[in-house]
């Protein structure tokens, strides 16, 4: 792999840019691997990375029906955060903010992360209890966040209306460190890692069925042919359900849509991110302007990566009470992807009923900051069948009782 | 966007009249159940791509619930039905079979 770089720039501006390679190439499945990922979007990818760089795991293949990062990678709002109120999330959540924090000269490739900070607005007094029990938590978990006031609030997002009619900004959750990334740029990187380790990344490749024998998984079939595999880790988000049924197990997840729209881009007005559960919104600033914003997930399952038309309008009516000056712009594309949701709201990374089939699913609504600390868990677990990072997200937790209760303190935009 | 008509009152509204309520037909599970099954009733709910039996409620109209036969990728109702049923009618179950055919739902289909 030719590392990109200034010089690599320079390099080829001189000769008419005729000696860019491929960033990743595009194989045809082998007979056997040792490890398939079913799902080459961030936490996929990630997985894959990581099994190589950490494990020395790289006979693997990564399947995508699609292509590379089409799915929910493609369809997030970018934000990345940790500030989580129980301590497996807080851990895993953090460990992706930090390795986010390198990803780009780690892959050598710009994911463009920019820690320009979070924050979560509180305007209730449920809420204001909330965030200051959450920033305590996070205090002895490590992780850095601060309560703040509505004065600070104001300074940190001059466009903010604090005295809206039926949510006044009382305070805010701030994490300084969160922040936004290019997502695909994020599953673009990884790729080109993975394939430089010699993994196979297949696009355009549907798995139409798992092969089991004696409680332990074989292989895949897929609409290329079937290839043989030592473990299978499915990382497909809102289609686990499906891929369950094949392998011969039940998940707890439901599927539905969640979307996101962006406005006409704007001239910079805001530099840092603002979420706002209480009236179920959350707001960006693009590097190309556009004002990006996430709102809730449908009651009802689908799988039509659209949304309800009302769930945008309930979103933007909160938003412009609470930055009145979007209130005039366009919206310029709206979009929606399908989030699998557990009944804790927190995601499912573990072992199977089947053997050597791992499951990586149930990130809900907030999936794409956890994409390296995911890989990176996910990862230790395929390889060594234990990671701290994953210990307390297994199955089993819900036939326990051990809930991971995140919903309390992350609501909607979780 | 979604319309249902409300089989308690008749009226045929948009999605914003309605509340959704989960998967139908529950066996519901309390004291007395093993682990296995509580944990099932609780969580393991049908995930399906394709037709799914749900509860709504007419929650912006006369308040009541039913139940409604809908499919989750085309986005297109079948049915709805009264909730104190078992299973849905033969009718809606034959729409069903005509459009997708080979489709179940747990222990009826």
């Amino acid at each position: 792999m030719r590392r990109y770089s200034a010089f690599a720039i320079a390099r080829e501006a001189a000769r008419y840019h005729q000696g860019w390679e491929r960033a990743w190439r595009a194989p045809e499945p082998k007979k056997k691997y040792d490890v398939i990922i079913i799902g080459a979007g961030g936490h996929g990818l990630a997985t894959a990375y990581y099994l190589g760089k950490n494990h020395g795991i790289t006979n693997v293949a990564i399947i995508e029906k699609g292509w590379l990062g089409g799915g929910n990678t493609g369809r997030n709002t970018t934000i990345i955060r940790s500030n989580y109120l129980q301590d497996p999330s807080a851990a895993i959540y953090e460990k992706a903010r930090s390795l986010y924090e390198t990803m780009s000269q780690d892959l050598n490739y710009n994911v463009m992360f920019s820690p320009r900070g979070v924050i979560m607005l509180a305007q209730t007094e449920h809420e204001v209890r909330g965030y200051k029990r959450t920033a305590h938590a996070n205090a002895l978990q490590g992780v850095k966040t601060e309560f703040i006031s509505p004065t600070r609030v104001k300074e940190i997002v001059p466009i903010i209306n604090l005295d809206g009619p039926r949510y006044p900004v009382l305070g805010g959750l701030w994490q300084a460190r969160g922040g936004t990334a290019r997502h695909d740029a994020v599953a673009w990187g990884y790729a080109r890692a993975c394939s430089d380790m010699g993994m196979d990344v297949i696009q355009k490749c549907e798995v139409t069925g798992i092969r089991n024998e004696g409680g332990k998984v074989v292989g895949v079939t897929t609409t290329k042919g079937e290839i043989d595999c030592d473990k299978l880790g499915m990382v497909v988000a809102g289609h686990c359900g499906d891929l369950a049924r094949m392998a011969g197990f039940r998940l707890p997840v439901e599927s539905v849509p969640l979307q996101a729209l962006v406005t006409e881009p704007i001239k910079p007005c805001m530099d840092c991110v603002v979420m706002a559960n209480t009236v179920h919104g959350y707001m960006s600033q693009s590097d190309k302007g556009e004002m990006v914003i996430g709102g809730g997930t449908d009651g009802h399952n689908a799988f039509t990566q659209r949304g309800s038309f009302h769930h945008a309008e309930e979103t933007v009516r909160a938003l412009i009470e609470t930055f009145p000056m979007v209130a005039r712009l366009k919206m310029l594309r709206q979009w929606g992807g399908i989030v699998d949701v557990t009944g804790d709201r927190s995601p499912i990374l573990s072992k199977t009923p089947v053997e050597n089939i791992f499951i990586n699913c149930g990130w809900g609504t907030g999936g794409f900051k956890a994409i390296p600390g995911s890989g990176f868990g996910f990862a230790e677990l395929m390889a060594t069948g234990h990671s701290p990072l994953t210990e307390a997200f297994n199955l089993d937790r819900f036939k326990e009782g051990r809930f991971i209760d995140e919903s309390v303190a992350a609501g909607v935009a979780h | 966007m979604l319309i249902l008509t409300c089989p308690c009152c008749g009226v045929a509204g948009e999605e914003t009249e309605f509340a959704a309520g989960g998967e139908a037909h529950l066996k519901r599970f309390g004291p007395g159940s093993d682990d296995d099954q509580f944990h099932d009733y609780l969580f393991m709910k049908e995930n399906p791509k394709g037709v799914h039996l749900e509860r709504w409620r007419h929650a912006n109209g006369c308040g009541k619930w039913f139940l409604a036969a809908r499919n989750t990728v085309t986005m297109e109702v079948y049915g709805t039905y009264a909730a104190q049923t078992y299973e849905p009618p033969k009718e809606i179950k034959d729409k069903i079979s005509a459009k997708v055919p080979g489709w179940s739902w747990r222990e009826f289909s």
